[in-house]
Parts: C-alpha cells; structure tokens; sequence
C-alpha cells in the first residue's frame, strides 16, 4: 500500500492478547456479567430468583430506562 | 499487554460510564417515568390499572411498595446503571482484547472504538428498534415471560449475528478490500436482523397511554443507552490509548539501553 505511517520503524506491530489466556478471563467474567444484567434487566419480573418484589423495585427506575421489559 | 489490563480498564471504564448514565437518566428519564407513573395513578382510579394493582405485587405508586420512589429514582437507579456499566465496561474491554492487532490494519484505539460502537448498535439500538422501552403503566403483567423471552433472545441473535457478519468481513478484506467488507458486511447484519424482526413476535400493549409522554420517555431510554455505550468506548480507548504509548517509552529505553 501507498499509505506511509506515521508511527516510527522502530515501534513493534500491535501486540495481540493469546485467545488461550484470554479464554477463561471470558468465560468468567461473561458468566458474571450475565449475572449481573440479570438482576438489573430481568429478575424478579419474568423469573425471581429470590422471590419477591424487593431487587426489581429497587433497579426499577434503571430496567425501565435502559430498555428492559420491566413488568 | 495482558487480558488483566483490559479488563480492569473496562471496569473502570464502565464505572465511570454507569456514574454518567445515572446523572443523564435522573436529569433526563426520571421526569418521563414520574408523568409515567402519574398516569397510572389516575388510570387505577378508574378501573384501567393495566395489571400494576398492588394484588399482583408490581405498583409504581408510593402505596404498596417495598422501596419507595425516591430511593428507585436516586440509589436504586445508580444501582442498575453502575452494575450494568461495569458489566458491559468489562465484556467490551475483553472483546477489546480479543481482537486488538488481529483486524487488519486498525489501530489498538481504532478496533476499541469499533468494538464499543458496533457493541452499542447490536446490544442497544437494534433491540431498541424492535421492542422499544416502554415506561412504568405500559405493559400486561400476564405477557412478561414472553416479552422478556422474546426481548432477549432477539438481543442474542441481534449479538451472534453482528460477531459472525464482523469475523466474517475481517476475513474477507484482504480477498475482496476493506470497503466492499465492510459495506457487505453492514448490509448482511441489516439483511438478517430485518428478517429476524420479521420472524419475532410484534409487541403493542401501548394501549390508550399519551404519545407525547411515550415519546419523550422512548427518546430518554435511547439517550441513556447511547450515553453508556459512548462513555464505554471513549473512557476505554483513551484508558487503552494512554497504557499502549506508556509501554511504548519503556520498551524504546529499552532498546536504547540494549544497544549501549
Ligand atoms: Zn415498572
């Protein structure tokens, strides 16, 4: 290609992150987050895990505005 | 650099984007959601409560609730933005990491940005334009499995679909150049998602509730998404941005002190 870049000789290509060590940071942390959207997105309305009302009443305001079918 | 620094980067970048999105969502939504709220109250007064009577466990009045209305629409609100901001901050940052130097000729700040962008037009806005967010006293309670069943599963396939049509242009560039790659594959994710628009279950239960408020609540939902998403990719490119040109100086006086 014609296009010269900016950045010197010297500066090595872009490093890449091996997929082997990042797979379990993925799945863990993927696992977690799920959890986490779950209990400001869903919980307590289509499923409740505890049951009650107490966890979708107080994310109430943030599942209505960020989407999330509340009720 | 490591998956670690990706991701405490994209938890920070996510806690700042959720504290963000809480001060927009308070300025912004929470008027919707009390004009919202109001309109319920009188509705109930007249027999259309719509199902939110406290018999069924789920009012939004003062009356008959476990948190009151002030805690929902101050900590209770930080709440559900700070988590899901982290959350989102720190799958970004790991997809971030996944993809860093391996599409084609972006920059580590270029494919952050691409992540946090298409990240925000798949998770956010296409299901958005599908089911749209509707405010407190719109909504049969009997229809909540199914439109939660449906709301996400449209959000996964909306996901699966952006990744495969990405993985799928990044290989096909260098056959067929970057522009037709990248316009193929844009027009294939808006083919797909159409049809599975098509295919997924239509929800209208806005019955008689005011446009006008409907509106300006729906116009406050995507303000606040597009809020989290942009703070996500900007704190995160800039966090990503400052640690690469940092390494970049300890590895040149490296090399200069290899070369003495
Ligand atoms: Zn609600």
């Amino acid at each position: 290609m014609s296009v010269t870049s900016a950045t010197p000789v010297s500066t090595p290509s872009l490093p890449t992150v091996p997929l082997r060590e990042l797979a379990p940071w993925a799945v863990l942390f993927g696992l977690l987050a799920a959890l986490v959207v779950f209990f400001v997105s869903a919980d307590q309305g289509a499923i409740s895990i505890p049951s009650g009302t107490a966890i979708h009443e107080w994310v109430h305001d943030g599942r209505h505005l960020l989407g999330y079918p509340c009720h | 650099m490591t998956a670690r620094v990706f991701l405490v980067r994209g938890l920070l970048a996510g806690l700042l984007a959720g504290l963000a999105t809480f001060f927009v969502a308070h300025a912004v939504g929470e008027p919707s959601v009390a004009a919202a709220i109001a309109l319920e109250g009188s509705h109930s007064e007249d027999g259309h409560n719509h199902g939110h009577s406290p018999a069924d466990g789920h009012s939004h009045a003062e009356d008959g609730t476990v948190v009151s209305r002030h805690d929902q629409r101050t900590w209770g609100l930080l709440t559900g933005t700070v988590a899901v901001g982290t959350a989102l901050g720190g799958v970004v940052a790991l997809v971030a990491a996944a993809v860093a130097g391996r599409m084609r000729r972006l920059t580590l700040g270029q494919s952050t940005a691409l992540v946090s962008a298409i990240g925000f037009v798949s998770f956010a806005l296409v299901p958005f334009l599908k089911y749209p967010s509707t405010p407190p006293a719109v909504g049969n309670a009997d229809t909540i499995g199914s439109r939660t069943g449906a709301y996400f599963a449209f959000l996964l396939v909306s996901v699966v679909v952006a990744v495969a049509v990405t993985v799928l242009a990044v290989r096909l560039a260098p056959r067929i150049g970057t522009y037709g790659a990248v316009v193929g594959g844009a027009l294939a994710y808006v083919a797909l998602m159409v049809v599975a628009g098509r295919l997924f279950p239509t929800v209208n239960e806005i019955g008689d509730f005011p446009a006008d408020t409907l509106w300006y609540f729906r116009r406050a939902s995507l303000i606040i998404l597009a809020t989290m998403w942009a703070a996500i990719g900007v704190v995160l490119t800039g966090l990503l941005l400052r640690l690469q040109s940092r390494e970049r100086v300890v590895i040149a006086r490296r090399e200069l002190a290899a070369s003495l």
